[in-house]
């Protein structure tokens, strides 16, 4: 065990039992899986993901590149979760990944071997012969030997949740900016979240040993989270991670609410996704320590030195006893001071030829090699020991790499800004944000805790001034400007692979190999060599990586440039992002009044849009749904039957201009009908192509009832109001959709005017009272108001009948005791096609009205919309295809396509396709809508049908699009 | 420099050390025979054609940043044939028979993977719907099978197929649909570009078009004027701007699309995957990591970022019909700038102005139609006629009707 | 994204539809069809601001004028077509 007998923010008392491939651990309660496993002396953690290379633990965070795990199980189960970042909980289960057979011994770590050959890029020079052995041979090797861990197999049992937020002040980070600014802010009155990504807020000051105020730092950041608790308006978001800067103040996050523990409480959320507004946020996301490239730089037991330090002051854990502290500058000498206080037996080597006397007295129980590069490293799954560049060797257990800071100010650039290189600090800086934002602390560049307290302190304060609210300055607490003297250091040449990116195993030699190869912009390099694509987004690598590939161009870090930032600023769940809308939540589901009434008459229900509808009733004896359709068709066809068709879009039109309205957006005239009356009508889009048909009721002078398919009754509104509001402001006009206000049924068949006077006794309805196209609001027997229209789909005697939603039961109830029989959308569509009304497959927007045989309805006396547009030559060409019917023997299919006899089944003869079909049970067969090129002239002939997809090949005769009562005669009876 | 897996070894025994520049990088000549404007898949595909189809090779291409730096290098790398439109199918499957001869071509191994494009239906009407595009594309010699609800579970793995809103009935799958390796596309192309004579000027941004009497005479430059005698603009995602200095207005809105990718995982989904009712497409990199894209965001952007909405509801789509992706997480997102035309369709064609040659329009479409749009633009700015294969892609047919509009949506750019 | 409304506040773009750009006012009946195509499919498409209308579709139902930016996205304006 490597606990330290004292310290840290674990609780002692609290011990946690978890496993790590099998084997069982024990760690405590504020352990992360990474601190827990170092505990227990466990150094070998993952397999890299190229040659297979064992790998520890290098970083404390976020950043962490090697350590990553398949942590839970079965459907549980989260690959690539870093052990960083994974809170301990009892029970948990963890296993490594991307090793066979095992973690230990990995067979494919022979890749290794062939490193010259797998080189940046490699895969683009072979891999091409014979081209048909890739699928084949070569892909499924490559995807099985990549991919990391494994995603689960089942159905996530946990549940998600998407929350909104609005505040002034919205604080990235907790630590000493962040707690800074949002007790500056807070105290100004703003309302404030602050967003931590850690399960305890405080950052860098949990981690290390400073003072704040005369208190430990940790102190002093659990007092400031004390007061940010007793605000009203301060939301405090630990275990948060804002991932991404969006437009206007959006902020995209994600909050890990259960992860830390086993299972979710009973009605809590695993995860959950946050959409925050705010009037101005204050990015103090920190810093990560990078590492320096040098031979062996990836083995386990080659850590942050920054990491080392939090591991021994927040988590009490000793990650070696022999450890040699590799820096570049002021930063490594705490660490090895802390070590030193922890019992660690250190040695510092340091790049620079001097320090200051008192960073070197700080750790002068360390022995100290002054202008000094690690070279290499040896041992086998873990570290044993350091060689130097001038071949001195020093035994290890832990090499501790401190190569300077990059500053966490990837949310800064989300918006598209680069970071500007700054010389000074060896590092990136923001140089722009998106509006709303400011960059404080160690994210700015403010590598120093007083520093830090004092930007976040002023950004807090100017943020919530900006927000509206009077500032109140802060009195800032003491604290220390720690030394932070720095020299460049990225790479160490020499003989070895020297890892940039760990996870992806790019070497400074792939970059440089990528820069001869002609890869010189930091984009390509990147791409080419895949540096900084791995999980952990190039948080420790992409510095290093671009300040080898300056070297190696012979350009400046800042000539070279930087990738841009893109969101997530760490990977996030998919789950989080989805939230509740899955499974059967994940749409809205519409149901119309009239579907529980169906649903107790034994209806099936088919998806159509949103809506749920009845399809079919079945009833006792019927082998299949073709019997209920036939049987429900041949109903309306000898008898009567109603359907629900509440689905159909309704929108009342009313003002004193709601005709001129209508004459604008309709194709045919609608000024000319006359109250009372009902005329089918036709909308173009402005393109000169149908949009949509329905009918238009006028009630009154100045108000109309109109009805869209279901399909476009959202878009037929939208169309109505641009045509209101953009193209005739001034009409006086009011439109209202009523889709849900009035449950619908048409009654249809030819004994439908009886049926209908038993609703309403004493009401005339002959033809002169009550003709084909008429409308009125009536009272049905009982009290209950309606509206009624005589209106055929089915080209039988039909009338449809409006009722309000809760009366439709009843209405539907006094239909079925009158003997009609209820039927459902197939029969409507099987009515339909035999009526040769058009339906979706024709209404498909590549079609005219000329196609459709309505272009006739077009209007050569007023403007309309579309009607310019419609006489392009294109659309009035007569090889235009154009709406017939088929008659056949054989089954026909919609989507079958059209050949002449006898030509080959080539593009060149394709003469159109079947819309439309169906079993007409009332003419005994196959029957179908179809667009066919000069289909006009083709009537009375022969066409095959030709549907090679489903195994059809048949011959049907071309007949007019209309297969029942041409003349009209039925509904007008 | 020829690449091999001889080749391979070779440099391994050297260290690397001899590998060359897969690319010269030239100083502009005055004037060049052909500019190419735009250094993106579909511009150094176009120059690889001239020169190889064309036996042009006095040709250069210019970009204002680093070759492959648009669209190429930022979609979701799917590949397929599978049009509905007489317009469109025999192009698109033009495009497919280049892509399965690239690599040989090239000599560059570009990850052609035809492991698939199913997509999936979820309504009777869908599926009559897909059977009338599968038709159309068998027709036009295309692979195209409609499978039934037991074939797709069989083939997708993990596919949640009911129990829930819109199940899955069926697909239409296109086995030679796929997945290409995008950026290589790119670096193959002008690799091999380069190799014929091509010059390839990174860096070089197009200021101006210069015209005279009707006539191209050669652009301006961030780096000076360079003469040419025909000027071929391959610049989706910015056409309406460069078009606008030879006085052009188009039929284009620029529209961002964003896509996603997760973290790396073994292998999981073996074929493209789209959604019937929602707006979703996924693949796995042959890396492991899940590529998705869904709906443009929809408001007017020449800015290479989206917003959540549209994050929202690809990943809704994505649980929808995987449910174990939601304990996956997303890496990575970006955006790209799509020429949205008003059909749908792309435009390659001649303009007003002589010797000058526009390719653009592509939606968010074009990475599959890189080789066709290549070979196409090449034959039309060679030849000066469009050839057959892209007779249909009209800049004039806006104002004859004769639109190529595979939705039925409409003159609404967002709605492609 | 945000859009202020005029009639309802500043509120999320989800909310609202976009048609995209603002087109020309439409031509008289009996315009050329040049007029008629050029109304109808010819956009200026500019990278910096541009009139697009939205209709505030899950809100007040009004149909607006924005001047947005197509590079950064700063809204300039919004105003109701019928004002």
């Amino acid at each position: 065990m490597t606990r330290l007998a004292s310290g840290g923010r674990i609780d002692r008392a609290q011990t946690l039992r978890f496993s790590f491939d099998g084997t069982p651990y024990t760690g405590q309660a504020g352990d992360t899986l990474a601190s827990a496993l170092l505990a227990n002396g466990v150094r070998l953690v993952g397999r890299s993901f190229k040659y297979h290379r064992p790998r520890g633990i290098w970083g404390l965070g976020a950043e962490e590149p090697n350590a990553l795990v398949e942590l839970r199980e079965g459907a549980r189960r989260e690959p690539n979760t870093r052990a960083t970042t994974a809170e301990l909980f009892e029970g948990l289960a963890a296993r490594s990944q991307n090793r066979w057979p095992s973690l230990r011994f990995d067979v494919q770590a022979v890749n290794g071997l062939f490193g010259p050959i797998l080189s940046a890029g490699f895969y683009y020079k072979t891999f091409m012969w014979p081209a048909s052995f890739w699928e084949k041979v070569y892909e499924p090797l490559i995807r099985r030997a990549a991919g990391l861990g494994r995603a689960p197999e089942e159905v996530d049992p946990d549940a998600y949740e998407r929350m909104h937020a609005h505040c002034d002040v919205l604080v990235i980070g907790a630590g000493p900016a962040g707690l800074a600014a949002a007790l500056a802010a807070a105290r100004s009155g703003a309302r404030v979240i602050l967003a931590d990504e850690d399960a305890e807020p405080g950052g860098r000051l949990l981690a290390d040993r400073q003072e704040i105020g005369g208190l430990p730092a940790a102190d002093w950041a659990a007092q400031v989270l004390a007061e940010l608790a007793g605000f009203r308006d301060v939301t405090l978001l630990p275990r948060t991670t804002v991932f991404g800067a969006f437009d206007h103040g959006t902020y995209g996050a994600v909050q890990r609410v259960a992860d830390h523990l086993a299972t979710p409480p009973e009605g809590t959320p695993r995860q959950r996704g946050w959409t925050i507004v705010a009037r101005r946020a204050v990015l103090a996301a920190g810093a990560v320590e990078r590492p320096i490239a040098f031979a062996g730089n990836d083995r386990p037991g080659v850590m942050s030195a920054a990491a080392v330090r939090g591991y021994l002051n927040r988590y009490a854990v000793l990650p070696g006893r022999r450890a040699v502290v590799f820096t570049a500058g002021d930063d490594g000498w705490r660490s090895a001071a802390d070590l030193l206080a922890a019992g660690a037996e250190v040695t510092v080597v340091e790049a620079r030829d001097a320090v200051a006397p008192a960073i070197a007295e700080a750790a002068r129980g360390a022995r100290q090699i002054l202008g000094a590069r690690v070279a290499g490293t040896a041992g086998g799954l873990g570290l044993a020991g350091v060689t130097l560049t001038d071949g001195q060797r020093l035994p290890a257990d832990l090499l501790a790499v401190a190569g300077g800071w990059n500053p966490l100010l990837n949310l800064s650039g989300h918006h598209g800004a680069r970071p500007r290189w700054d010389d000074a600090l060896l590092a990136f800086v923001p140089d722009a944000a998106p509006p709303g934002m400011a960059v404080a602390g160690a994210a700015a560049g403010r590598m120093t805790l007083a520093a830090c307290l004092a930007d976040g302190a002023a950004a807090g304060l100017r943020a919530a001034e900006e927000a509206g609210h009077p500032g109140q300055p802060l009195a800032l607490p003491r604290a220390d400007d720690e030394p932070a003297g720095l020299r460049a250091l990225f790479h160490v040449p020499g003989r070895g692979k020297a890892f940039v990116d760990f996870q992806h195993d790019v070497t400074a030699d792939d970059i440089a190999l990528a820069a001869r190869e002609g890869f010189r912009s930091v984009e390509h390099a990147k791409r080419y060599t895949t540096l900084g694509m791995a999980t952990d987004q190039g948080r420790t690598s992409n510095v290093t990586g671009l300040a080898i590939l300056a070297a190696a161009t012979g350009r400046s870090i800042a000539e070279t440039g930087t990738t841009l930032f893109r969101p997530p600023y760490t990977p996030v769940a998919i789950g989080a992002l989805a939230g509740h809308q899955t499974g059967r939540d994940f749409r809205p589901t519409r149901r119309t009044p009239l579907h529980g009434w169906a649903a107790g008459q034994g209806a099936s229900f088919v998806e159509s849009g949103a809506w749920l509808r009845a399809e079919w009733y079945a009833r006792p004896g019927e082998r299949g749904w073709r019997d209920s359709v036939d049987r429900e068709a041949q109903a309306v066809r000898r008898d009567v039957g109603f359907c629900d068709v509440s689905t159909l879009g309704k929108i009342e039109v009313v003002g004193p201009d709601a005709a001129a309205l209508l004459d604008l957006v309709y194709a045919n005239d609608i000024a000319s009908l006359k109250p009372g009356r009902i005329r089918y009508g036709v909308m173009l889009r402005e393109d000169g192509f149908v949009f949509d048909d329905g009918t238009c009721a006028r009630f009154a002078p100045d108000r109309f009832l109109l009805t869209t398919t279901t399909a476009n009754a959202a878009r037929v509104l939208q169309h109505l109001e641009y045509a209101h509001q953009v193209l005739r402001p001034s009409l006086t006009v009011a439109l209202l959709s009523v889709t849900d206000a009035w449950a619908q049924v048409s009654l249809a068949g030819p004994r439908a005017r009886t049926v209908l006077g038993g609703l309403l006794p004493g009401v005339a309805l002959g033809n002169e009272a009550f003709p084909h196209m008429s409308c009125a609001e009536v009272v049905l027997e009982g009290g209950m108001p309606a509206r009624l229209y005589r209106l055929s789909f089915s080209g039988e005697l039909a009338y449809e009948i409006g009722v309000p939603p809760d009366a439709a039961a009843a209405l539907a109830d006094r239909l079925l005791a009158a003997g009609a029989t209820p039927y459902g959308t197939e029969a409507l569509g099987v009515l339909r096609i035999e009526k040769g009304h058009v339906g979706g497959g024709e209404l498909n927007g590549q079609t005219t009205a000329g196609d459709l045989g309505l272009g006739r309805m077009l209007s050569r006396r007023k403007d309309f919309i579309g009607r310019a547009l419609a006489q392009r030559p294109a659309l009035v060409d007569p090889a235009r295809l154009v709406l017939v019917g088929l008659l056949a023997g054989a089954v026909l299919r919609g989507g079958s396509h059209l050949l002449a006899p006898g030509a080959p089944a080539t593009t060149a003869h394709d003469l159109g396709h079947v819309t439309s079909a169906c079993w007409s049970p009332h003419l005994g067969r196959m029957i179908g809508l179809a667009l066919l090129a000069e289909g006009r002239s083709r009537i009375g002939t022969r066409i095959r049908v030709h549907d090679p997809l489903r195994g059809g090949d048949t011959e049907a005769e071309v007949v007019e699009p209309v297969f029942i009562d041409r003349e009209g005669l039925r509904s007008r009876g | 420099m020829r690449y091999s897996a001889l080749a391979l070894l070779r440099h391994a025994l050297t260290d690397n050390r001899s590998w060359t520049p897969a690319w010269r990088e030239p100083t502009p000549k005055s004037a060049y025979d052909t500019i190419i404007v735009g250094g993106g898949g579909h511009g150094l595909a176009t120059a690889h054609y001239l020169a190889k189809e064309h036996g042009l090779t006095d040709v250069a291409v210019v970009e204002k940043g680093w070759l492959g730096s648009g669209n190429v290098g930022r979609n979701t790398t799917i590949i397929r044939s599978n049009y509905l439109l007489p317009g469109n199918t025999p192009f698109y499957e033009h495009s497919m028979k280049l892509w399965e001869g690239l690599e040989q071509d090239i000599n560059y191994n570009a990850m052609v993977s035809q492991r698939g494009v199913l997509n999936l239906f979820h309504s009777d009407s869908q599926r009559d719907a897909y059977a009338r595009r599968g038709n159309a594309m068998r027709l036009a010699g295309v692979d195209a099978e409609l499978l039934d609800a037991a074939q797709v579970r069989a083939m997708v793995p993990g596919l949640a197929m009911e129990g829930r809103r819109f199940p899955v009935k069926g697909g239409l799958l296109q086995r030679r649909g796929g997945t290409v390796r995008h950026d290589a596309v790119a670096w193959g192309y002008a690799r091999a570009a380069d190799q014929r004579g091509v010059d390839l000027l990174q860096n070089t941004e197009v200021t101006g078009i210069r015209i005279e009497a009707g006539r191209v005479l050669g652009v301006e430059t961030t780096r000076g004027f360079i003469g040419a005698q025909r000027v071929g603009l391959a610049v989706a995602g910015n056409t309406s701007r460069v078009a606008a200095m030879a006085g052009l207005r188009l039929p284009i809105e620029s529209h961002v699309l964003q896509a996603f990718v997760s973290e790396a995982v073994k292998p999981m989904i073996h074929t493209v995957v789209t959604y019937g009712a929602g707006h979703l497409y996924v693949s796995q990199s042959d890396k492991g990591g899940l590529v998705f894209g869904g709906d443009i965001d929809g408001y007017n952007s020449y800015a290479q970022r989206g917003n959540l909405p549209v994050v929202h509801d690809v990943m809704e789509c994505a649980v929808q019909l995987f449910p174990a992706m939601s304990r996956l997480r997303t890496l990575r997102q970006w955006g790209g700038i799509m020429d949205m035309s008003m059909d749908g369709s792309p435009i390659i064609d001649r303009t007003p102005i002589d010797g000058l040659f526009l390719n653009c329009g592509w939606c968010y479409g074009g990475f599959k139609a890189t080789p066709a749009s290549g070979w196409c633009f090449a034959h039309t700015i060679a030849t000066g006629q469009p050839h057959a294969l892209n007779a249909a892609f009209r800049l004039d047919r806006f104002a004859t009707g004769a639109v190529i509009d595979e939705k039925g949506a409409g003159a609404q750019a967002n709605l492609h | 994204m945000r859009i202020l409304c005029p009639y309802c506040g500043d509120r999320d773009a989800a909310e609202f539809t976009t048609i995209g750009s603002a087109p020309p006012p439409r031509p008289a009946p009996d315009a050329p069809m040049a007029e008629w195509h050029a109304f109808l499919h010819l956009r200026d498409n500019p990278a910096g601001l541009h009139a697009e209308l939205w209709q505030h579709s899950q809100g007040c139902r009004q149909w607006l004028r924005v001047m947005r930016d197509t590079r950064s996205h700063a809204v300039a304006g919004a105003e109701a077509c019928r004002s």
